[in-house]
């Protein structure tokens, strides 16, 4: 988190830091895209420093909305390769230093 | 009785004994029976702590008891009042019985006679399903005995207490024969009717089906700060460039929007707005008017025609006539090649001292109360041809002598190209335009025929119209003399025309003189063949639209006439005198013929006096087969006429801007009888079959002179 503040510091001083959700790849309807983009900035705004609880909190936030079996991941650095069920996948930036990965596979 | 008294006192001392033994709880009051102590000795189990200790001489002292039949608690004193005596009377009887416990048994012995007997009532049922019961029940039965028993050996004290204990092993038996009795009731045998059924159960399946998984993706990708921030940055950079570009074409949009509003303001008016619903409803209105027209152009059929052999009939279907056209004649009439229902004609007048105005008028069969549309000439339209590719494209002459080229579709008034008298104008009336193949250059041309003796050939390029003189029709013999003693040539005045239509280069010429020349574009001063075919005016002629020889003209002549074009090769003595193969007179001057298109013999004329004429050569080589006034007044001329090339019907014109479309009866198109069972021929065929079908004929006709 350290590094993570300190190079946010250095972007402000350099350039601009972007922090509005940016949407990298979904294939969500418009709908439930805006509504789980919505979702992941409440969460990560809520638990702005622990990750662990930001993803508990969209997986069951989705689950109650959209049925079970949704995995969230929320993490700075990370890779994944993941199985979803088509028409449920959000891959999303939020922050300027948080990728969320959002997807439903039962 | 003192001695009586005795035991009797002891028995209730012994009673009372016994009862401070068993405490409160015992409440049974009972008499006599049985004393249980001497049982209770025998098998000394339980010693009281109360009991008394008696010494052996006490043990062993005798009591006699004796039982008497008398109820010691049974009053003695019962005084009832005699009415015998009038008085109450002590009773002298007493009643000494007393039932302490009664118990109505009802088992069996099973090998008892009673036993048996149930046994067999039941049958089966006691042997498969009921055996089991059967045994309990004596189980049962017999634990009642054993319980009944021991009431009764330990006295009937105790016996209602017992009687509860044997409930449980009695209890079962009872409501047993109770159900029994209850199944074993008597049936109505005469009027019994078993209410309860059972249906059948269908048995229970279960049954699964696998439905299609929601189908899956798979996604990868790898989140590390760098990227996260160049996507922020890229992302960042569009969303700039984005609404860079917005600006721009909003104003863009704002432009066209206000250019196409002002465009509408200024082009639609109210009328042109609701113009295509006006024209809708004109059609309908026109559908519903002329239904019965409609109709008879479908399906009706001349019946009498079958009993007729040579003859057949004209059905007059709709009749176009515009206001504006009253007072001129139709001077030639061209079918759309594009829209089967669609005609135009041109109106003139044939009239040399009432010379005016002209129209070109577009016509469908669909609409004959208003034109399609149509052209205002300032002089009279004397032909017109609609070009076969483009059928919008209307070539014109006019009685000046000028050619023009309007367009149907163009919202122009006037014509698209007009010559002038600078550039090539003929300078007498233009009998006849034809349009032709386009040229190497792929520029529409077309060629005009007047009587000034021009034949020329038009060009139609981007924005001119140039013209080039490809025949003069001279009178090589006869020169007229000027007024200061000149020879000025005379020339021939071209009055009609018609091209070949396998060899482009072929070309017949009509004129005022009555000669028919056989020409060709390539030599402009010399004609291969000239037949000295009329007396007067060459009207019309016409190329067989099947046999490549044929040709037909009419003329003012009265006479309609068929030749035969010889080959040029062969030298012919008289040509200039040579007879045609066939001649008709028609009784009056012929204003127009045509071949009909689907047949090789039939063709149509039209005269002076208001007739229509048919004929078919193949059924009839002398006389029409249709001879029919189609004019509606005496002095109508009828000028021109055309068939239409896909369906039965003609249209004629007349002298008085009225065309009238007339329907063939079924023995005008008769056609050779297909052998049945044979596929239809090909195009191919059929053009052979009919030219076969004149060469027939010819050859009869070819024989006769000589």
């Amino acid at each position: 988190m350290a590094e993570a503040t300190e190079e946010k510091k250095a972007d402000s001083d350099s350039k601009r830091v972007h922090t509005y959700p940016l949407i990298r790849h979904s294939d969500m309807n418009d709908e439930m895209k805006t509504e789980a983009m919505e979702l992941c900035v409440t969460a990560c705004e809520k638990f702005a420093s622990n990750n662990e609880n930001a993803a508990k909190m969209i997986k069951d936030t989705m689950d109650k909305k959209f049925g079970a079996s949704w995995h969230a991941v929320v993490g700075e650095g990370y890779g994944f390769e993941i199985t979803h069920e088509v028409k449920n996948l959000l891959y999303m930036f939020f922050g300027g230093n948080i990728a969320i990965i959002l997807w439903k596979c039962s | 009785m003192p001695q009586k008294q005795q035991p009797k006192a002891k028995a209730n001392q012994s009673v009372e004994r016994k009862r401070s033994k068993r405490g409160e709880d015992d409440l049974t009051d009972t008499g006599d029976a049985a004393e249980p102590d001497d049982w209770m000795q025998t098998k000394a189990l339980v010693k009281p702590e109360d009991q008394l200790d008696l010494t052996d001489a006490e043990l062993k002292e005798e009591f006699t008891r004796i039982l008497t039949a008398n109820n010691p608690h049974a009053p003695q004193n019962i005084v009832r009042y005699s009415f015998k005596e009038r008085q109450f009377k002590q009773m002298s009887s007493v009643d000494q019985l007393a039932i302490h416990f009664s118990l109505d048994g009802n088992l069996l012995h099973k090998e008892s006679e009673e036993a048996r007997r149930q046994l067999n009532r039941y049958g089966k049922q006691s042997q498969d399903s009921e055996d089991a019961p059967e045994i309990k029940e004596a189980t049962s039965a017999a634990a009642g005995i054993t319980a009944v028993d021991e009431g009764g050996d330990e006295g009937a004290a105790d016996g209602e207490a017992k009687e509860d204990a044997g409930e449980d092993g009695a209890a079962p038996t009872v409501p047993k024969a109770k159900v029994r009795s209850v199944e074993k009731k008597l049936t109505n045998q005469f009027n019994f009717s078993e209410r309860a059924s059972q249906t059948y159960n269908n048995p229970y399946r279960d049954r699964g089906t696998v439905t299609e998984p929601p189908p899956r993706a798979s996604f990868a990708s790898n989140v590390t700060q760098w990227e996260i921030y160049d996507a922020y940055q890229e992302d960042f950079e569009k969303q700039e460039k984005t609404k860079e570009k917005k600006v721009v074409p909003g104003r863009k949009d704002e432009g066209r929007t206000k250019k196409k509003f002002t465009m509408s303001e200024s082009t639609s008016d109210d009328i042109t707005r609701i113009e295509s619903a006006a024209k809708i409803v004109e059609r309908m209105i026109n559908q519903n008017t002329y239904d019965d027209i409609a109709q008879d152009f479908k399906y009706w059929e001349d019946v009498s025609d079958e009993y007729r052999d040579q003859e057949g009939t004209l059905l007059p279907l709709w009749k176009f006539s515009f206001e504006k056209a009253k007072k001129l004649a139709i001077t030639s009439v061209c079918w759309s090649p594009m829209y089967k229902d669609l005609f135009a004609v041109s109106c003139g007048s044939y009239d040399f001292m009432k010379q005016g105005n002209g129209l070109i008028i577009f016509w469908t069969l669909k609409n004959p109360s208003f034109p399609e549309c149509y052209f205002e000439t300032d002089s009279g339209v004397m032909c017109l041809d609609i070009h076969p590719q483009h059928p919008h494209l209307i070539a014109a002459g006019f009685y000046d002598g000028s050619v023009a080229v309007f367009s149907a579709v163009e919202k122009k008034e006037g014509p698209i190209h007009r010559c002038t008298a600078k550039n090539g104008k003929h300078t007498d009336p233009v009998w006849q335009v034809r349009w032709q193949k386009d040229d190497a250059d792929n520029n529409m041309n077309f060629y005009s025929i007047s009587s000034d003796g021009r034949i020329c050939l038009w060009t139609i390029l981007k924005n001119e119209m140039i013209f080039q003189d490809v025949i003069k029709l001279l009178l090589p013999d006869v020169s007229a003399e000027g007024p200061d003693g000149i020879k000025v040539p005379t020339t021939g005045c071209g009055t009609a025309f018609d091209f070949h239509q396998q060899k482009d280069y072929l070309f017949l010429v009509g004129t005022e003189e009555g000669k028919v020349h056989i020409c060709s574009k390539s030599y402009t001063s010399h004609f291969i063949d000239t037949i000295h075919a009329h007396n007067m005016a060459v009207y019309k002629v016409c190329w067989n639209k099947f046999h490549p020889k044929i040709f037909i003209t009419c003329s003012a002549d009265w006479t309609v006439k068929i030749w035969e074009m010889h080959d040029p090769m062969v030298k012919h003595d008289n040509n200039e005198n040579r007879k045609p193969l066939f001649s008709f007179d028609l009784n009056n001057s012929v204003g127009d013929v045509a071949w009909a298109p689907y047949s090789s013999t039939v063709f149509a004329a039209v005269t002076s006096d208001g007739k229509a004429f048919v004929y078919d050569l193949n059924i009839n080589k002398y006389e029409p087969l249709c001879e029919q006034m189609v004019a509606q007044k005496k002095k109508t001329k009828l000028t021109h006429v055309e068939f239409n090339p896909t369906f039965p019907i003609m249209i004629v014109g007349d002298d008085r801007g009225c065309i009238v479309s007339l329907k063939l009866s079924p023995n005008l198109r008769k056609m050779k009888a297909e052998k049945k069972g044979a596929p239809p021929p090909d195009e191919a065929t059929k053009i052979q079959r009919e030219i076969e079908k004149l060469d027939k004929i010819l050859t009869m006709v070819r024989e006769q002179p000589t």
